[in-house]
């Protein structure tokens, strides 16, 4: 202490201020908590996905997962600010901790859960990489599209994927990157590029905002696997947990037929695998510092995964997209959660 | 009663000299600390985060395309490679934005004095209309509004059959070098030597003789003969790639895309209007006299604005001129709104988001800018010093 004592005023505010800098770097979950509220990043609107409506409030699956993690850590779904993110933007806006946890169709690859420092949590939906065209183009398949002009937003997986579908093919690129869908997709209408490429979900959610939706079809390829799931920073394994577990409790709350609607209902129900998932046997919430109930508060104010993805983007919504590869593991898809023990 | 006043000496803190040093060290152990704790915070949160640091990615295969590169590149070369092709990207816009910027503001800047009323006025309303719309809303205007309007590639506008001009831009015929076209490039040498020399004697007989010599149809005559005597010798050793309509687009030739089109255009014509305010207030700074006194000597108003208005006026545009140029160049990294692959848009865009080392792209990127900056200023001041007033 004496030694600190003999140096400048300056020094000892340096010093001060980079245990204020170490203390930073405390746990994510505290911080939120005191908060009140959960910063979440989405797109900047993708229909179905993550998308304001009129009044600015936001829908979609993306959306709706942050309103889980909001659910399970306050009882209370509404706890969530949105931030919409272009795709350049989402991941520096994670690892700066400008959001706790992005939410924003964004894929699951080696490179991001290590080197940029992230932890991807689960996988929201499985999707693929896709092209849209114009019918009067009359291409049939993506093998035909040597020399195309093709427009690709900027910074994502779509975009290296697309390189490497055109060079295994030995096919002529012109590729255009914009930051955002929407310059993307009006380019596409303006014929600026031939055709649009991204995951296929994506797809069918810009087209029902181009103007003439029908002039556009979806070809047959699928380039790429796009598992696409909420990401949160390293360094903090409670928030990790939470964040995991809120879509693992969708994804189970669907495999044993819980709804939002008949939530109440279950808790009565004999079997110890619902009693267990919804806090009426054991404490499921200590473990992982939440309300006892909390895994019956997500199911209740957000629904099971089928219900999120319905309404969302399958058959009750305007997207319509069928399950597929999202339907849960034991009707054919991939949808699978460990289980609540 | 005297007594004498000793006034005791000051303390040491209260001496003007020793408190200037002290100021000075504290601001000096103030700023070196403060970067300190930044770089070391940094450093703690990145292994905090467990985010890679360090340059080593740059030498990393890049995996995507880039519609426009002067260097040769593929979605194999490296990340480094990106930084180069985005660099001479943002260099070739600026550059052309200069150049171009300059003449039209020039232009715009003497029309402004025009004693031709419609002529001053419709600069007065190019300028007021310009400068005061904000820049990106005039390169969204040029990209989504005017070039957007183009017709389709098999519609295109046919120019010669030589070019052609679409939505996916301007096409033009690429020249096609053969052996034996290096002797019309040491010809077209020889010519730009012997019009050195040419106008340098022309020069000095003036001075000597106060003769003219055609120096202009003589030089040209130099320039643009030589060289096609040699073209014809040599058999003509050069061919034109003309763009072809195969499939989707045309392919070979040279093709300008209508995002460094719009950006370019709203670059010179944002920039052009500041630069014709600048050559105004020049022209205006130097004083009315030296008109009428060139006037009274018989030379005509052309030789009169070229010979002594503007090398007066040139003192106190270029400062300004100089800050204008930096501008641009700056402003030049709006392209990434509208996806021209500049240094902003690819690399600290792309490539950024990519590797996600975020401050290692920006830190390159800022410290590019920063010298290119520097090095306008550093031109612009030797060209300054040339042209500045000199005195005795």
């Amino acid at each position: 202490m004496n030694r600190i004592k003999t140096l400048t005023a300056v020094a000892a505010a340096a010093v001060l201020l980079t245990t204020a800098g170490a203390a930073y770097a405390g746990k994510a979950l505290d911080a939120i908590k005191e908060r009140g509220f959960i910063k979440c990043g989405v797109s900047d609107g993708l229909p179905g996905f993550s998308y304001a409506d009129e009044k600015g409030n936001y829908n979609g699956i993306d959306v709706d997962v942050c309103r889980a993690v909001a659910a399970a850590v306050f009882g209370d779904a509404a706890k969530v600010k949105f931030t919409p993110l272009t795709a350049k933007e989402r991941l520096t806006a994670l690892q700066s901790g400008e959001i706790d946890v992005l939410s924003r169709n964004t894929t699951w690859t080696s490179s991001r859960d290590s080197a940029q420092g992230l932890n991807f949590t689960g996988v929201t939906y499985y999707d693929g990489q896709g092209f849209l065209v114009n019918k009067k183009l009359g291409v049939k398949s993506a093998k035909q599209l040597d020399g195309a002009t093709v427009c690709v937003q900027a910074g994502t997986t779509t975009e290296l994927n697309l390189s490497d579908y055109f060079r295994a093919n030995k096919m002529k690129l012109t590729p255009i990157s914009y930051d955002k869908s929407d310059e993307s997709a009006k380019s596409l209408e303006a014929g600026r590029c031939d055709v649009l490429t991204s995951d296929q979900s994506q797809l069918y959610a810009q087209r029902i905002k181009l103007a003439k939706p029908g002039d556009y079809i979806v070809l047959p390829e699928v380039i790429s696997k796009e598992p696409l799931g909420p990401v949160v920073r390293h360094g903090d394994d409670e928030w990790f947990d939470i964040v995991k577990w809120a879509l693992f409790v969708m994804v189970n709350a669907e495999e044993m037929g819980i709804t939002s609607k008949n939530v109440e209902e279950m808790k009565k129900s004999a079997n110890p695998d619902i009693k267990r998932l919804l806090g009426v046997e054991g404490d499921k919430g200590k473990d992982f510092g939440l309300a006892n109930d909390w895994m019956a508060v997500v199911i209740k104010q957000v629904g099971n995964y089928g219900e999120v993805f319905n309404r969302n983007v399958g058959a009750g919504s305007d997207l319509k997209i069928e399950r597929g590869l999202n339907a849960l593991w034991n009707q054919g898809g991939l949808q699978y959660a460990p289980p609540v023990r | 009663m005297t007594t004498d006043h000793v006034p005791a000496k000051p303390p040491f803190w209260n001496n003007p000299q020793i408190r200037a040093v002290a100021f000075q060290v504290v601001a000096l152990i103030a700023t070196v600390a403060f970067g300190l704790y930044i770089f070391t915070n940094t450093q703690a949160n990145l292994q905090r985060l467990g985010i890679a640091s360090g340059f080593d990615f740059l030498s990393s295969p890049a995996g995507f395309d880039i519609i426009q590169s002067l260097v040769p590149y593929s979605a194999a070369s490296s990340y480094g490679q990106v930084f180069l092709v985005a660099l001479f990207n943002t260099l070739l816009v600026s550059a052309l934005g200069i150049i171009l910027a300059t003449l039209l503001g020039f232009g715009i800047g003497v029309a402004r004095l025009s004693k031709n009323w419609l002529i001053a006025r419709l600069a007065l309303v190019y300028i007021e209309t310009f400068r005061n719309i904000p820049l990106l809303l005039q390169i969204f205007f040029w990209y989504f509004a005017v070039l957007r309007a183009m017709p389709s590639p098999r519609q295109s506008l046919n120019l010669g059959d030589a070019a052609f001009l679409n939505i996916r831009g301007l096409y033009l015929p690429a020249p096609q070098f053969e052996a034996g076209f290096g002797w019309v490039l040491a010809t077209l040498g020889i010519a730009a030597i012997l019009t050195t020399l040419l106008v340098r004697w022309a020069r000095q007989r003036q001075m000597v003789t106060g003769q003219q010599f055609p120096v202009v149809s003589a030089g040209l005559a130099l320039l643009i003969g030589l060289p096609l005597v040699t073209f014809w010798l040599t058999g003509s050793p050069l061919h034109w790639q003309l763009p072809e309509l195969q499939g989707f687009n045309f392919r070979g030739g040279w093709v300008i895309i209508p995002e460094m089109a719009s950006l370019l255009l709203a670059l010179t014509i944002y920039t052009a209007a500041f630069i014709a305010e600048i050559v105004r207030a020049g022209i205006q700074a130097v004083s009315h006299g030296q008109t009428e006194a060139s006037f009274s000597l018989g030379i005509n108003s052309g030789k009169t604005l070229r010979l002594i208005i503007l090398p007066q006026a040139l003192r106190v545009i270029i400062p300004p001129l100089t800050n204008q140029y930096l501008n641009l160049t700056k402003n030049s990294s709006l392209a990434a709104a509208i996806g021209y692959p500049d240094l902003v848009s690819s690399f600290a865009g792309t490539v950024l988001n990519q590797t996600g080392q975020a401050i290692e792209c920006i830190v390159i990127t800022m410290a590019v800018y920063l010298s290119i900056s520097l090095l306008i200023s550093l031109l612009m001041n030797l060209y300054n010093r040339r042209v500045a007033l000199v005195e005795r």
